[in-house]
C-alpha cells in the first residue's frame, strides 16, 4: 500500500515522483481528523460565547469569554452534579459487576468442559445477536412488579445480561492462560476458585481494563433505557438531564452547549487517556471473532 | 463474533455415555496414574456450574424470559394496569394495515442505507490510507475514533442546533455566500440526511479501527507479489485488499445492519423540543424510526401488546436483512 492507492488513478506518476512520500493520505486524514473533532471544538465556541453571539449573522466563530456564565446558568436550571453523581454510581457499579460476573464465567467456559456447555455458551451467541428492544417491555413490566421503577438500580440489572463480556473475556483467557500454569495451580492444591483468582485474574489484566471501559462507556452514554425507567425527572442520570435541558431551553444555545460540553468532556478525557490500549482491546476481539 | 455457528447438544450426550476423549477438546490430562472415574455426574461440575451461574440467573431474568414474554404479550391487549387479554393476531393484522408503522419502517431504511454506505466506505478508505502512512499513526486512530465513545444525546443536541433552521451554523454558512437558508429540519428527506450524517460521523472511525486490523494482518509479500507481477495500486486493492479483507467487511456489514436499523435516540433527542409532535420524529414524521414508533406505542400510549407486536415484526425485518446483506457479501466472493 502506497500513497498512490488514494490519489485518483488519472493523477500521473509524474506527479507522485515530486511528492514527498504520503502527503496526500496525510492531508486526507487530517481532513477527516478536522471533521472529526470539530463538534467538539464548535461546541466549545458555542459554550462560551452568549446565545446572542451565535444568533447574530454571520456568528461569532471564535471562543468567547462566558463560559462561567453559561456554566452557571446550567447549574441553577438543573440539578447536574445530582444527575452525575447518579450516573457515576450507575456506571461504576455496573462496571465491578460487569467485571466479576463476566470474567468468573468466561473462566469456566474458556479452561473447562461440563455438561451443557456448549449449549449454554451458543445461546449467549444467538443473544447477542437480538435487539436489545425486544426485552425492554418486558423488563418495565418486571420492574413495576419489584417496585424497582424510578430506582437507580433498575438500571444496574438489565446490563448485566449483556453477553458481550462473558463472549470477550472467553477468547483471551482461550489464549492467553497457558493450561500449564492452572495444572501447576492445581497440582499445589489450588481449586476452581484458587486458580480463577490468583492464576486468571492477575493475567488477563488487559482484557479486563478494556472490557471496564467499554462497560462504564455504555452505562454513561445510555439513554433509551433510563428514559423508560427513571420516571421521577428529579432523579435520572446524566443523558437524559441533558436532554431535558435541550427540550426546556432549546433556544439559549450557550447555556444548552455549555451543559453538553459538561456533560461530554469527562469522558472524552478520560476516554483519550486509556485511548490506546482500548483500541487495541476493541480490534483484538472483532478480528478474531470473524 | 458476529454469529459463529452454535453446536446442538450433541456433545453433552455423548459426554454421558462415557468418559470418551474423542470429541472432547483436550482437557488437561490428569496427573499419571490417577484413576479416571467411570462416569462423572453432573454434580461433580459443581464449581463451573456456580462460577457461571451469577450471570446466567441475571440472564434469565433480564433478558431470556424478558424476549419470550414479549413474544407473548404481542399476541395480547393489555396496557400495564387491566387484564390481559388474548386477541390472536389481532395486533399483528392492525400492524400490517397501519401506515405509520410502514412509514416508520420506510424512514428507518432511509436512514440505514444513507448511514452505513457512507460509513461502511469511509472507513475503508481511511483505514486504508491511516495503513499507508507512517507518522501520527496513533494520533490519527484515537482522534477519528473518539466520535464513537460521545453520547448520542450530546452529539444529537449538537447536531440540531448546527443544522437548526434559523440560528444554525450550516445555514449561517450558506448564508454569506447568498444561499438561501435550507430547511434541514422540517424537510422530509433532510430530516434523514441529518439523522445519517450524525450517525455516520458515530460510527465511521469504529469500523475504521476494525478495517485497520485486518489490513495490518495481511501478509506484506502478498504485496510484495502483485507488485512483481505488475499490478498498479488501485488493481491491488481491488482485486487482493478487497478479497482478503471479506471476511471483516462481512463482519461489519451486520453489526452496522443491526446497530444501524436500531436508530432511536438520534431523532428523539432531535425532535424532542418540538411541541406539536415531540417523540413523532419530527415534522412529516420523516425522523420517526421503528423504534421511535415502538416506544411511542408502547410507553406513551402505554399500548404494551401493540409495542410488542411492533418490535417483533421489527426483529423479523432485520433478520431479513441481515440474511440478503450476507447472500450478498458472499456472493462477490464466488463471481
Amino acid at each position: 500500500m502506497t500513497t498512490a492507492a488514494t490519489t485518483s488513478p488519472a493523477a500521473g506518476a509524474k506527479r507522485r515522483l515530486r511528492r514527498p512520500k504520503g502527503l496526500t493520505a496525510h492531508i486526507l486524514l487530517g481532513l477527516a481528523v478536522l471533521i472529526s473533532v470539530f463538534p467538539f471544538l464548535w461546541t466549545i465556541v458555542m459554550a462560551t460565547n452568549t446565545t446572542k453571539d451565535i444568533y447574530q449573522s454571520p456568528p461569532k466563530l471564535t471562543f468567547g469569554t462566558h463560559l462561567l456564565e453559561n456554566i452557571r446558568n446550567v447549574l441553577s436550571t438543573i440539578d447536574f452534579f445530582g444527575s452525575m453523581l447518579n450516573t457515576i454510581v450507575v456506571a461504576s457499579v455496573t462496571t465491578v459487576l460487569v467485571l466479576f460476573v463476566d470474567s468468573l464465567a468466561a473462566f469456566a467456559f474458556a479452561k473447562f468442559d461440563f455438561p451443557g456447555r456448549k449449549v449454554l455458551f451458543g445461546t449467549l451467541l444467538v443473544f447477542m445477536m437480538l435487539p436489545l428492544q425486544l426485552a425492554v417491555l418486558p423488563q418495565f413490566i418486571l420492574m413495576s412488579e419489584i417496585g424497582w421503577v424510578g430506582m437507580l438500580k433498575a438500571l444496574v440489572w438489565p446490563a448485566l445480561s449483556n453477553a458481550f463480556g462473558i463472549f470477550w473475556l472467553r477468547q483471551y483467557i482461550e489464549n492467553g492462560v497457558p493450561d500449564e500454569l492452572l495444572d501447576a495451580a492445581r497440582i499445589d492444591g489450588a481449586g476452581f476458585f484458587r486458580q480463577y483468582w490468583n492464576v486468571a485474574l492477575p493475567m488477563i489484566k488487559p482484557a479486563l481494563s478494556f472490557l471496564a471501559i467499554y462497560a462504564f462507556v455504555n452505562a454513561w452514554n445510555d439513554y433509551v433505557w433510563p428514559l423508560i425507567v427513571l420516571t421521577n425527572p428529579d432523579h435520572v442520570t446524566l443523558q437524559v438531564e441533558l436532554a431535558q435541558l435541550n427540550v426546556g431551553h432549546s433556544t439559549d444555545y450557550s447555556m444548552v452547549m455549555a451543559g453538553v460540553l459538561m456533560a461530554a468532556l469527562p469522558l472524552v478525557i478520560v476516554f483519550s487517556i486509556f485511548a490506546r490500549g482500548f483500541i487495541a482491546g476493541a480490534t483484538e476481539g472483532a478480528v478474531q471473532g470473524s | 463474533m458476529a454469529s459463529p455457528p452454535v453446536t446442538g447438544s450433541a456433545t453433552v450426550r455423548e459426554h454421558r455415555g462415557g468418559p470418551g476423549p474423542a470429541r472432547f477438546r483436550p482437557r488437561r490430562t490428569p496427573p499419571a496414574g490417577a484413576v479416571r472415574p467411570k462416569r462423572r455426574g453432573v454434580l461433580s461440575y459443581w464449581r463451573q456450574y456456580l462460577a457461571i451461574s451469577p450471570f446466567y440467573l441475571i440472564f434469565a431474568g433480564f433478558s431470556f424470559v424478558p424476549v419470550f414474554y414479549s413474544l407473548y404479550l404481542s399476541f395480547q391487549r393489555y396496557d400495564g394496569l387491566g387484564t390481559k387479554q388474548f386477541v390472536g393476531l389481532q395486533q399483528y393484522e392492525f400492524l400490517w394495515n397501519d401506515p405509520v408503522f410502514w412509514l416508520s419502517i420506510r424512514n428507518t431504511l432511509a436512514i440505514w442505507v444513507l448511514s452505513t454506505v457512507p460509513t461502511l466506505f469511509g472507513a475503508l478508505v481511511l483505514a486504508t490510507l491511516l495503513h499507508s502512512v507512517r507518522r501520527f499513526k496513533g494520533f490519527y486512530r484515537i482522534a477519528l475514533y473518539v466520535p464513537n465513545v460521545t453520547s448520542i444525546v450530546a452529539v444529537a443536541i449538537f447536531f440540531g442546533a448546527v443544522f437548526s433552521n434559523n440560528f444554525g451554523l450550516v445555514n449561517a454558512i450558506l448564508g454569506t455566500v447568498g444561499i438561501e437558508p435550507v430547511p434541514w429540519l422540517s424537510n422530509p428527506w433532510l430530516i434523514k440526511v441529518v439523522i445519517a450524517a450524525l450517525m455516520t460521523w458515530m460510527w465511521t472511525g469504529y469500523n475504521m479501527i476494525i478495517y485497520l486490523a485486518g489490513l495490518q494482518a495481511i501478509p506484506q509479500s502478498v504485496y510484495e507479489a502483485a507488485k512483481m507481477d505488475g499490478a498498479g495500486p488501485v488493481r491491488t486493492f481491488f482485486q487482493i485488499t478487497i478479497p482478503i479483507m471479506r471476511p471483516i467487511i462481512l463482519f461489519t456489514v451486520v453489526i452496522s445492519t443491526i446497530n444501524g436499523l436500531q436508530s432511536f435516540s438520534e431523532p428523539q433527542v432531535l425532535f424532542a423540543s418540538n411541541a406539536a409532535n415531540a417523540n413523532l420524529g419530527g415534522p412529516g414524521q420523516a425522523g420517526l424510526t421503528t423504534l421511535l414508533y415502538f416506544y411511542q406505542s408502547a410507553f406513551l400510549d402505554n399500548d404494551y401488546g401493540y409495542g410488542a407486536a411492533i418490535v417483533w415484526a421489527f426483529f423479523v425485518l432485520i433478520i431479513v436483512l441481515v440474511v440478503i446483506n450476507w447472500r450478498i457479501v458472499q456472493r462477490g466472493r464466488k463471481s
